[in-house]
């Protein structure tokens, strides 16, 4: 707790009251989306030329959808959170850029093919993007001070679980062997990618609240601070939480990520590493048990382990990613140039695999430092932030992130065993992309309230003596 | 239509772009990291900032000037200060209007904040309630139930 003060307090430049009025950086940002914006086009126009080579009319419909869509986010910002990091916005607006050149390339891919003939992906992608902006810029103009959200902290815990649980109650939920799916008018949703950020906001208010609590009472036990056993309460709760949607939905990213979270805002809360190590070994037994209990567990883990050995069967998705990543080599195949339509599910659960052989080595790194940029702006954020629950709120959003590319990134390259996770902002995927618009909207608000300069303190009104008695409460 | 090798120069082109553009978001984290271009940082006088730093030096003493610890004095380091009733706190008041972690002063470049957390009867720093960290200039009185605290240098 006075770690999480004095970290940012030692840095004189995070200070926001320093000398001069703080620069806003608005035209930086401005510049720096026209900059991904253009990439974006000119990325469409070489796929294009690549595959059909010519240009399509619907490409200036594009350009100028993207665009527009970027600018009047840029311009809400200006309007509502003109002191918000100049770096949030350019970053995503690169990824989902890339994103949707990749998916409108699998289009074509699987069109010409005649394959799958399930009509145009990236047009609905678009159009998905534009349902985030218009969260994006709600919660913008409904949440004008973040630590408002700390107020229905319950309310939205109760929201989240909810969200995380219809997919378990309601029948014909199922995809792909996970029940995490609602579907309204022809439209499949994925809740649980909402309960994902309301849990958030209640974990950080929940922890701002209990944290010296929970960082003071401790016994010492062989270098490690120890928490009471009755302490235990909260994380063996999250704990059982990600086990029963592990167990219900079948859906073993959800539940790492849910846990993941909640373990590291403990950390970050309350400085003891305890809490990592208890997280850990509370992981790992539930992850023994699940692998001996469940076959969809199981089929995961062996094929992660050996993926060359069932390559006809449950490592066949894994095996074509790594062949994709091989074949694209540090300098990749060009956009257009690969065949990333080998891969099974290419537009959503692996389109890092595509990026990786159509872009190589080079693209992949830059994705993964465009999320690295984003990532660390959110903690950047939570050190600047003035209060602790905007400080906890903004580290837990930035993790959420940030585990979840390393989630997804590692089981696409080999290195995790496969995880129904989303690739943010740039996969395919309606419910993934308007979650994580909402999720940067809030990094945008706490951003803006962090570097937003002090107001100077009203100047003393009267002496003490000459107040007028108040009535308190006892 | 088009030709392989301009194809090919497109795509090295669009990989190169993309990376320009990466750097160019260094460039704004840098640019926050280390205020603005490095030769502001060099135009400042090397003297000016110890000198500030001298003159306007920070409180140095938390002071009970009302309630049930009157003339308490506890001298300020770089830890924050947690006030209210618990036992852990910096300042351990018993006083029945305060709740049991009622308040904290923390340290930021020299500047003291005081942070209400949430306390039943609320934190009044010149009869204004504490919502957000709010800077404390030496001499203003924080209330907190029956007690009044002063920053002195």
């Amino acid at each position: 707790m006075a770690g999480l003060a004095s970290a940012s307090g030692t840095d004189p430049n995070a200070a926001p009251v320093g000398t001069g009025p703080t620069p806003k950086r608005r035209n930086t940002e401005l510049l720096l989306l026209g900059f991904a914006v253009l990439l974006t086009i000119a990325a469409q126009c070489i796929v294009d030329l690549t595959l059909t080579d010519a240009l399509r009319p619907e490409l200036a419909t594009f350009g100028i959808w993207f665009s527009a869509l970027w600018l009047v986010a840029h311009l809400v910002v200006r309007r509502f959170a003109p002191y918000a990091d100049p770096l949030l916005l350019p970053c995503i607006a690169m990824l989902s850029g890339l994103g949707l050149v990749m998916i409108h390339r699998l289009d074509i891919a699987g069109n010409t093919l005649g394959r799958n003939n399930s009509g145009e992906d990236a047009p609905v992608q678009l159009l998905w993007a534009t349902v985030g902006l218009v969260l994006f810029i709600a919660v913008l103009v409904v949440v004008r001070d973040h630590r408002v959200l700390a107020r229905f902290a319950y309310t939205l815990a109760l929201v989240g679980l909810v969200l995380l649980a219809i997919p378990a109650v309601l029948p014909n939920s199922e995809i792909n062997g996970a029940k995490l799916w609602i579907r309204v008018a022809g439209f499949s949703i994925q809740p649980g990618e909402f309960a994902k950020i309301c849990l958030i906001v209640f974990f950080a208010a929940y922890l701002v609240d209990k944290r010296d609590v929970l960082a003071l009472a401790s016994r010492r036990v062989a270098g490690l601070e120890l928490p009471r056993g009755r302490d235990l309460g909260p994380v063996l709760l999250a704990w059982v939480a990600s086990i029963l949607v592990l167990v219900f939905e079948r859906d073993l990213g959800s539940s790492l990520l849910l846990f993941g979270i909640f373990v590291v805002m403990l950390y970050v809360a309350t400085e003891r590493a305890s809490w990592l190590v208890i997280g850990l070994l509370l992981f790992s037994g539930g992850a023994y048990v699940a692998y001996q209990a469940f076959s969809h567990v199981r089929v995961r883990v062996d094929t992660w382990l050996d993926p060359f050995g069932y390559a006809d069967t449950g490592g066949y998705q894994i095996v074509q990613s790594l062949f994709s990543l091989g074949t694209g080599g540090l300098f990749g195949a060009g956009l257009g140039g690969g065949r990333p339509d080998q891969v099974p599910v290419a537009k959503s659960d692996f389109i890092a695999a595509a990026i990786g052989e159509e872009l190589g080595l080079f693209g992949l790194v830059a994705l993964i430092v465009l999320y690295l940029v984003l990532v660390e702006r959110g903690l950047r954020t939570s050190l600047v932030c003035r209060d602790g629950f905007g400080k906890l709120l903004a580290a837990g959003l930035a993790f959420a992130v940030a585990w979840q590319v390393f989630v997804v990134l590692g089981g696409v390259t080999g290195l995790l065993p496969l995880t129904g996770l989303t690739t943010p902002f740039v996969a395919y995927g309606g419910s993934s992309l308007v979650a994580n618009f909402g999720l940067v909207a809030l990094l945008v608000r706490i951003s803006d309230a962090a570097r937003r300069p002090a107001a100077p303190p009203a100047a003393p009104v009267a002496k003490l003596t000459d107040a007028p008695t108040e009535v308190v409460r006892p | 239509m088009t030709s392989e090798i301009v194809l090919q120069a497109f795509r090295f082109g669009f990989l190169l772009l993309l990376w320009l553009f990466v750097f160019a978001a260094f460039r704004v984290v840098r640019a926050d990291l280390f205020g603005g271009r490095t030769g502001r940082v060099a135009s400042v006088p090397p003297r000016a900032a110890p000198a500030r730093k001298r003159g306007s030096r920070g409180p140095r003493h938390l002071v009970v000037t009302a309630g049930p610890l009157t003339g308490t004095r506890i001298t300020l380091g770089e830890q924050a200060i947690l006030i209210g009733r618990a036992d852990d706190s910096t300042l351990v008041l018993t006083d029945d209007f305060a709740s049991s972690r009622h308040a904290r002063l923390t340290n930021r470049s020299g500047q003291w904040y005081v942070e209400d957390l949430g306390s039943t009867n609320g934190t009044y720093l010149d009869q204004q309630r504490v919502q957000g960290p709010l800077l404390v200039s030496p001499g203003q009185p924080i209330k907190i139930g029956q007690t009044v605290l002063e920053l002195r240098t």
